[in-house]
């Protein structure tokens, strides 16, 4: 580090011309792309509202145009009471799951962190197990699924990390099978516990795979404020995160405190995670697949990875939704599969890619 | 309920293995095992006998006097026909009648070890994971594998085999005869219901029975178009997973909840989902609250569950 002052002012300087034109394009392309997946979402439905007709109905409630709505009030209905929560959902739990896994893979310098690789996901489901198979908290009208999934992701996480810097060694390969052993026992306990209560396998199995069925707004309002904190905590960090990409040490001698860093980081992205996935259950490789798109198309600096991961995990997982509605309806298929089924092929990719490259 | 669970669990499997394919095997329901049940005179037991189960001929050398059923519908059916002093365990979902000897022993997770334990001289099983048959037969514990029924017919014909198999004959009959008897004065008692719509919940996510299932015939029945139909081409097993922007569309004239127990859904929380005040069955409050077990069940208290569905449908329609 013999010219660290040279590296810092490299690395927490703002070249904004250069980040300028860059930005300006992807915000656009990012922006454009959530749109039109939104719009997709509220179009496209195992309902046929017609898209001409849904659109007139959206701009029905834009003040001065003057377009009258031909919808009945079931189709109303459907629209804004089931179909637009739904895409809602979609966007909060996509950006927050993409950005989760941006902070995961920059935070431990590791390409395949994710929120399942490291065990906060299995953590989750164990928390949201316990609480929908003793069916806690619905006496008293709370939902205590966020908290319980919290807490379990928070554990996951907590012992993937402390066993993986404990062996030491590789970081990577570590860290991972860190990960690994910690969600495989994690997942063993939620196994149990869901085959020690028959009845309410049905409605935990269901989960696991992943949903963005909603209760309506509510579900959106409630999983809207865990997200817009824990997004705002890890854009904040996305500086930081490309200090830290150069090592602990080199990172420390520019003045960065990583420790707090890396368990802020760790803690908004957990935080997010949990919520999201206590709503929407556990839809996998979301967190891998947005994050290295991203890293392919416009490059690796977290400065650009973690907002264009948040745009385009949202508007990706609205996609995938509306695969996972319509492609066998009026049935649906839970949109876990849908993510895996394109996911794995693409982890695999990546894959290929890291190993040359290097984390 | 157990055998609700596990079908939805099948479906979802099914869902994934088959998204697309429409396919129509159905393999929940193998073709009916009748002939020896409607051949066989229903005479006084004699031993020996044999029976037709889904998992082949069996033979019997002598009325079985220690039963385990691993079967809910089974334990009701045996109870019913008189063969209920006969039954030394019955499994942790056999809830019904209140006399049955429960024990921790699961028709879900069946561990053979633990069934052989109570020595049998004849297990019912209605699902067979990870070799249980072959298992107890290895044991040469006679086992008949009743899995669930896709119809009436395939319902009253397991009552009649287990009448036989257990020197009950009689008393199967007059239980098949009197579900027979009171099912068809039921219907006939709501003349003009064909083609209401129907809606059958399993769960609060939205899983539903199409007509290839036993509840799904029970509204077939009645002349009710059961909506989950639609969705047959996706599901092959029966039991898809509707969305519910589909089912507020279709509005049905008759929600019927099987999810009052596990899930604790009512009249008034399906009135309170929203967009669902759309539904006409919600406008008029033609929603039934049924029983998780009768509702998922295909032993003689079917006539439990057709007379809640006949006295909906005398009121369909009315606020």
């Amino acid at each position: 580090m013999a010219d660290a002052g040279g590296l810092r002012a490299r690395l927490l300087a703002r070249p904004e011309r250069a980040l300028r034109g860059v930005s300006l394009g992807w915000t656009a392309a990012a922006g454009i792309f959530v749109v039109v997946a939104a719009l997709l979402g509220l179009a496209l439905g195992p309902v046929d509202l017609g898209v001409a007709a849904v659109g007139r109905e959206v701009l029905s409630h834009v003040p001065f145009l003057g377009v009258e709505s031909s919808f009945s009030d079931t189709q109303d209905a459907i629209l804004w009471e089931l179909r637009a929560p739904r895409v809602a959902l979609g966007l909060l739990v996509g950006a927050m799951l993409a950005s989760a896994g941006a902070s995961y893979q920059g935070v431990f310098r590791n390409p395949l962190a994710d929120p399942y690789l490291l065990g906060a996901a299995a953590g989750a489901g164990l928390g949201a197990t316990i609480v929908i198979a003793n069916d806690l908290g619905g006496d008293a009208g709370l939902d205590l699924r966020p908290v319980a999934a919290f807490a379990g992701a928070m554990l996951g996480v907590g012992i993937a990390y402390v066993l993986g810097s404990s062996v030491g060694g590789r970081e990577t390969a570590t860290l991972i099978l860190a990960g690994v052993t910690v969600a495989s026992f994690l997942t063993a306990l939620q196994t149990y516990v869901q085959q020690r209560s028959a009845d309410s396998v049905q409605e935990v199995y269901s989960w696991i795979l992943g949903r963005l069925e909603t209760s309506g707004w509510t579900d959106v309002l409630i999983v809207l404020p865990y997200v817009a904190v824990s997004a705002a905590v890890l854009l904040w960090h996305r500086r930081l995160l490309d200090v830290l990409a150069v090592g602990d040490d080199e990172a420390a001698s520019l003045g960065v405190p990583v420790a707090r860093v890396r368990l802020l980081v760790v803690a908004a992205a957990t935080l997010g995670t949990a919520a999201a996935v206590a709503f929407s259950g556990l839809i996998a490789f979301v967190g891998i697949i947005v994050p290295h798109a991203v890293r392919l198309m416009a490059g690796t600096s977290y400065r650009l990875v973690l907002p264009l991961s948040l745009a385009f995990g949202a508007g990706f997982l609205v996609l995938m939704d509306l695969v996972s509605r319509t492609v066998v309806a009026p049935a649906q298929l839970p949109i876990g599969v849908v993510t895996a089924f394109l996911g794995a092929p693409f982890f695999a990719v990546v894959l290929r890619t890291t190993r040359t490259v290097g984390p | 309920m157990l055998s609700r669970s596990l079908a939805a669990a099948l479906a979802v499997l099914l869902a994934f293995v088959l998204a697309g394919c429409g396919g129509d095997d159905d393999t929940a329901s193998p073709p009916a095992t009748s002939s020896a049940a409607v051949e066989t005179t229903p005479a006084p037991a004699e031993f020996p006998v044999t029976v037709e189960a889904d998992n082949g001929a069996v033979t019997f050398d002598e009325e079985p006097d220690a039963i385990v059923s691993l079967s809910a519908t089974a334990t009701e059916s045996l109870f019913a026909i008189g063969a209920g002093d006969q039954v030394i365990a019955v499994d942790d979902q056999s809830n019904y009648p209140a006399d049955a000897p429960v024990t921790d022993l699961s028709g879900f997770e069946p561990n053979v070890e633990a069934i052989a334990s109570y020595e049998p001289d004849l297990v019912i099983a209605a699902y067979d994971p990870g070799g249980l048959v072959d298992g107890l037969e290895k044991l040469d514990i006679p086992v008949l594998l009743q899995d669930a029924a896709p119809d009436l017919d395939v319902a009253y014909e397991q009552i009649e085999t287990l009448g036989e198999a257990t020197g009950n004959s009689e008393g199967a009959e007059t239980v098949v005869e009197s579900m027979q008897i009171e099912i068809e004065e039921l219907v006939a008692s709501v003349p003009g219901v064909e083609g209401a719509t129907v809606y059958h919940e399993l769960g609060p996510d939205f899983f539903s029975a199409t007509s290839e299932t036993f509840i799904g015939s029970v509204y077939e029945l009645f002349g009710l178009v059961n909506i989950a139909d639609a969705a047959t081409e996706a599901d092959a097993g029966g039991y898809p997973q509707l969305t519910g922007e589909y089912i507020v569309s279709e509005s049905p004239d008759l929600i019927v909840l099987a999810d009052t127990k596990c899930c604790e859904q009512t009249v008034a929380t399906v009135s309170g989902r929203p967009g669902w005040d759309q539904i006409e069955a919600v406008q008029h409050g033609d929603i039934v609250e049924a029983d998780d077990d009768i509702a998922s069940r295909w032993g003689p208290r079917t006539v439990v569950f057709v007379e809640l569905i006949a006295e909906s449908l005398a009121g369909i329609g009315r606020p």
